[in-house]
């Protein structure tokens, strides 16, 4: 080696190990990989998706699940009009807080549209899953808008 | 109990980038500030020293630990770490003298978010199955929580723009603030959205830097023989990580943080709030039942310039100058953490 040869060495930063994510979570995203959306209910009634795995009041450990639907309410959206690198979509789109039927809880997930003015708060919005689901949270691609669903 | 007392406290400049300082070279500066207002040599000359950082900004596991080779800790001293805001370093160190640990402690924040994407960066300390995975940045949850109280009628867009110009038109009279001008409503109204419904103003900006402040026992102060004001009350209260349990137009935690630090026990002449977004800036004033009376971020707050893990701690030591200047006699500061205001602490700081 001479001495203008830098020392490099590849570095990888990350986990190297693998986790069980546990009967709640775990549950969730096997439901997911079979395009079915669970949410458990909580001591007080309300349904929550995706799944707690405590009682947000109560701290109780929580196993009554629920399937809730896969269309749902905008309770609120915000519209990305310069998507970072990271984002899921490389064009313009919205994250929402979307209230799935059946759900009493709001999930947090992002929503595909043409443009700004397409959406607004209270419209009905449908999930749209990739094509081979596998077990996590972006199994959801999107959730798109439904026609003529405004509520 | 004992009785605390903040004695020293400097901030550096809030910078849209250091360059090539490190966080080391933005501490140190910071610490001879507030060993020269006390007349201390270095942190040899405190009995517990503590900071606030995170490792996620400079992205490495115990990042954190280089930022004690700014305070020569040879001979060995005691010394500690939060993974938060420095208002959290500020709140340990205070429980380490009311237990008769120590009579005076050092405490500082610090950080260099230039170098990363910042909203990104902090989008992987949400949810790590439900949130983190989608890369949900933390401006955009600042938005939808914005649009829940537009769409409720709780502010305005209006309301929000009046926010950001106060914060600029204060931000004249602070020289460490980034950001600070004159500007109308009108004029901010009439900018395009960012993450809509923020405009780019409705933001804090990106900034490098630290802060840093020495709090004592009040017997201590008297012999050091510096102004001082003391901290009379200080409680901080943590809601939920999932968003929609959470009712995102109140801060209940905010609420509950300000009762437990007797905020109401007395006219509020001042108060520094950590709003990262404008329309928190309002939420925070309510559940703080703040009134007219009171001065809002007479600094400019962070919407001039947020460093992050030291602005909480600014907010304490804001109050701290303006009432040992003779500006204020009673005074609360608040920090946050966690997205939309999830975690609160709030102190009250009173006149010697």
């Amino acid at each position: 080696m001479s001495p203008a040869d830098p020392l490099t060495q590849d570095f990888e930063l990350g986990f190297t190990y693998t986790r069980s994510t546990g009967p709640v979570v775990g549950r969730f995203l096997t439901g997911l990989r079979e395009r079915r959306i669970e949410g458990v209910r909580a001591s007080d009634g309300r349904v929550i998706v995706p799944p707690m795995e405590y009682d947000p009041d109560t701290a109780a450990a929580l196993e009554d699940f629920v399937e809730v639907g896969q269309e749902g309410e905008l309770v609120s959206w915000c519209w990305v009009s310069e998507p970072r690198a990271a984002h899921p979509f490389e064009r313009p789109f919205a994250w929402g807080m979307i209230r799935l039927d059946g759900a009493d809880v709001p999930m947090v997930h992002c929503i595909a549209a043409d443009s700004e003015q397409d959406l607004v708060t209270g419209a009905r919005v449908r999930a749209s899953w990739v094509d081979e689901p596998r077990g996590h949270i972006s199994d959801i691609r999107c959730f798109e808008l439904v026609e003529g669903g405004a509520s | 109990m004992r009785d605390i007392a903040v004695v020293a406290y400097h901030q550096s400049d809030c910078l849209a980038s250091a360059g090539a300082s490190n966080e080391v070279e933005l501490i140190m500066p910071v610490l001879r500030q507030v060993f020269d207002q006390v007349g201390l040599h270095n942190a040899q000359d405190v009995d517990f020293v503590c900071s606030g950082s995170c490792d996620y900004l400079q992205g490495a596991a115990f990042a954190f630990v280089a930022g004690v080779d700014a305070l020569g800790a040879v001979p060995p001293i005691r010394e500690s770490h939060v993974e938060m805001d420095a208002a959290w370093a500020l709140y340990e160190s205070i429980l380490k003298i009311r237990m008769g640990h120590a009579d005076s402690a050092l405490i500082y924040g610090f950080a260099k978010s230039s170098p990363g994407e910042l909203p990104i960066v902090l989008s992987q300390q949400l949810d790590p199955y439900y949130l983190a995975p989608l890369w949900v940045d933390t401006v955009s949850l600042a938005a939808l929580q914005a649009r829940l109280m537009l769409d409720k009628g709780a502010i305005t867009e209006a309301d929000m723009a009046a926010v950001v110009a106060r914060s600029r038109r204060n931000a004249l009279g602070n020289p460490r603030a980034q950001l600070a001008g004159e500007v109308s409503v009108e004029e901010l109204l009439a900018e395009e959205t960012y993450v809509s419904p923020l405009r780019r103003h409705d933001c804090c900006p990106v900034s490098d830097g630290a802060a840093a402040m020495i709090i004592a026992t009040v017997e201590q102060a008297e012999r050091w023989g510096k102004p001082y004001a003391r901290i009379t009350g200080i409680d901080h209260r943590i809601e939920s990580h999932n968003l929609g349990l959470r009712d995102l137009c109140d801060s209940v935690s905010t609420r509950r943080a300000a009762a437990a630090a007797g905020v109401a026990d007395g006219a509020v002449d001042v108060a520094e709030l950590y709003a990262p977004f404008s329309h928190q800036e309002i939420i925070l004033s309510r559940a703080l039942a703040l009134g007219e009376s009171t001065a809002i971020n007479p600094s400019g707050g962070v919407l001039a310039g947020n460093l992050m893990m030291a602005s909480g701690l600014s907010r304490v030591g804001e109050v701290f100058r303006r009432i040992v200047e003779g500006e204020a006699g009673r005074g609360v500061a608040h920090a946050t953490s966690g997205p939309c205001l999830q975690h609160n602490l709030v102190a009250v700081l009173e006149a010697a």
